[in-house]
């Protein structure tokens, strides 16, 4: 499973990161050499075991359905990069 | 004013009750020790104001007898902390400019016990790093030379953390330790680092890196001041929904409890390829002192060691991947103008996000994308609960584990490695108890030939950070640890 230039351009554009072309290469053998050496995990037998995704052991508490917070929208824009009359504001997404 | 800087946290806390100095004379002392290293790198920003204003309030808790855990105590915040009203980058250009309009769970304990803040600290960019070098300020550099008086890294990503209790510039720092983060560099600075069990502190507040291994854990100079600052720490938090509510031990009273009839493992696993000789000898004196004091040393065998690695590098950068997803441009930090959402994103983000963040978000992205995702993630988790099977069957047998914390000492700032694989071996003895939800402490316990520290790890059962405790006390007091590095504040020029 090797990982080439168009590969880095999907994924890139997945994780909404601006790779330029001429990085696409070098990008696509750096990630060749983390995955070669990670697959290094397909020697070790599976087939039975359950993936962990969470080493706390105990499960997940269910809290109340109710508001808790609210009423601030000050805060909430305090570091806003771009804001109006209590809104984010983004580049013109409708026509 | 050195001598306010030879006390210990437990020292310095006896003297301010005994009102032989006070939290302003003490923290003054700091800022000082603080400002005397600032060409070390380890502060990202000083709060000297803050911190004045602090010890006054502490003085005056002392006065009327009410005094906290760690009152007066000057403390360092390592700049993954969220503090209200005080900016907070996780060492990244994308956070640019945030300042909090809240307090991490962890800090708002500090503070309650009485801490005073000094600054905040210099880490690795989102704690990814073993050696503090991908920070966007800048290294952070440790107090301890090499040969020819070459800058040492202090290790990472807490690396400031470490580099700062080492040169004096605080007396106790916060940590977080997601593959090694606390223990590596604490072992690289010859300070003391514990990695707390997965849900001990919360991680509310806390800039997210990888959410099911993050875990907050203080460094500090002894022992007995690492088990005081964690019982400030530690607490059950509704907001984080992976806390624990399992009480702490009485850790501070374990520090000097001794290992007498406690069952150590040392697992063979353990030996690597690559480990300095001087490690290799320290580990077996290691073995040596806890069996004098009364302890029983047992071979045990930890099949997936070498596992423990790769599947951290397809867990943590697939969380990071994920939890990276927030940095948008839009809510806070950093933004940089296209002509659609879609590119100010992209352009955000390239620009935002420095090299070996990127390349985790995209190693991320890939092992989770459609056709990988079996492959990578669901085999790397599945991976995951063999090692921690692993560890379940050997605390079956003994009470805690002696390692090596690292496989060799600091090494030079700079050091060009092209292959990024060979970086991500700092933390092959620490990243297993992340997998594993494991707590693990690093004790300093001797130099190599070249004068440099080196660590001991103890690893044990979850929420028995007691355990570590009573082995980290007995180690520390066999190794009688007392080099102190030449750039500390106070220290030789």
């Amino acid at each position: 499973m090797s990982v080439d230039k168009s590969t880095v351009a999907k994924i890139a554009r997945l994780a909404r990161l601006n790779v330029p072309q001429d990085r696409l290469q070098p990008v696509a053998s750096e990630l060749n050499g983390i995955l070669d050496w990670i697959a290094e995990l397909n020697e070790v037998p599976t087939d039975n075991v359950e993936p962990l995704a969470s080493v706390t052991g105990h499960a997940l508490p269910m809290r109340n359905d109710m508001v808790t917070d609210g009423d601030c929208v000050d805060t909430v824009l305090a570091n806003v990069p771009e804001g109006a009359s209590g809104f984010f504001v983004v580049p013109k997404v409708v026509e | 004013m050195s001598d306010l800087l030879d006390l210990s946290a437990v020292e310095a806390r006896a003297a301010l009750d005994a009102k032989s100095i006070s939290a302003t004379e003490l923290t003054t002392a700091y800022i000082a020790a603080a400002e005397e290293t600032a060409a070390l790198n380890n502060y990202v920003l000083l709060t000297p104001d803050h911190a004045l204003a602090m010890a006054a309030k502490a003085d005056a808790r002392l006065a009327k007898g009410e005094a906290g855990l760690l009152e007066g105590v000057p403390l360092g915040v390592k700049d993954l902390f969220c503090t209200n009203g005080v900016q907070t980058t996780a060492c990244s250009r994308i956070l640019d400019g945030f300042t909090p309009p809240y307090e991490s769970t962890v800090t708002a304990n500090l503070w309650d016990a009485g801490a005073v803040m000094i600054g905040k600290l210099n880490c690795d960019e989102f704690a990814m790093g073993s050696a503090n070098e991908t920070s966007a300020f800048g290294p952070a550099i440790s107090p301890w030379q090499g040969a020819d008086k070459t800058d040492l890294v202090p290790g990472g990503s807490s690396g400031g953390s470490a580099s700062a209790v080492a040169a004096r510039s605080a007396l106790m720092t916060t940590g977080t330790d997601t593959g090694g983060s606390i223990r590596q560099p604490a072992a690289f600075c010859g300070v003391v680092g514990l990695k707390p069990t997965y849900g001990r502190c919360s991680r509310w507040g806390i800039v997210a890196f990888a959410s099911s291994l993050d875990q907050a854990g203080p460094i500090t100079r002894d022992v007995a001041d690492n088990a005081l600052m964690l019982q400030a720490m530690a607490s059950h938090d509704a907001r984080d929904s992976t806390s624990s509510d399992v009480p702490l031990q009485d850790v501070v009273a374990a520090v000097r409890q001794g290992v007498k009839g406690m069952k150590i493992g040392v697992p063979r696993e353990y030996v690597m390829d690559g480990m300095d000789g001087d490690v290799v000898a320290l580990w077996q004196q290691g073995q040596d002192w806890l069996r004098q004091a009364g302890a029983e040393l047992v071979d045990v065998s930890l099949p997936h060691t070498k596992y423990a690695l790769p599947t951290y590098y397809i867990i943590a950068p697939a969380e990071a991947s994920s939890n990276l997803a927030r940095y948008d441009g839009v809510r806070y930090g950093l933004r940089v103008e296209a002509g659609s959402l879609d590119e100010m994103y992209e352009a955000t983000r390239a620009v935002g996000f420095g090299e070996e963040v990127q390349r985790r978000i995209l190693v991320g992205t890939y092992v989770l994308s459609a056709g990988y995702y079996d492959a990578y993630y669901l085999k790397a988790q599945k991976v995951r609960r063999l090692i921690k099977q692993d560890f379940d069957t050997a605390f079956a047998s003994v009470d805690a584990l002696l390692t090596p914390a690292t496989p060799t000492a600091a090494f030079p700032v700079g050091r060009k490695i092209d292959d990024p694989v060979v970086n991500f071996l700092n933390d092959v003895f620490t990243v297993p108890a992340n997998l594993a939800g494991l707590p693990g402490l690093s004790v300093p316990a001797g130099l190599n030939a070249d004068g440099l520290p080196l660590g001991l790890q103890v690893l044990g059962r979850p929420y028995d950070e007691a355990s570590l405790y009573r082995v980290g006390g007995v180690l520390e007091a066999a190794a009688s640890f007392t080099a102190t590095p030449a750039r500390r504040a106070g220290g030789a020029k």
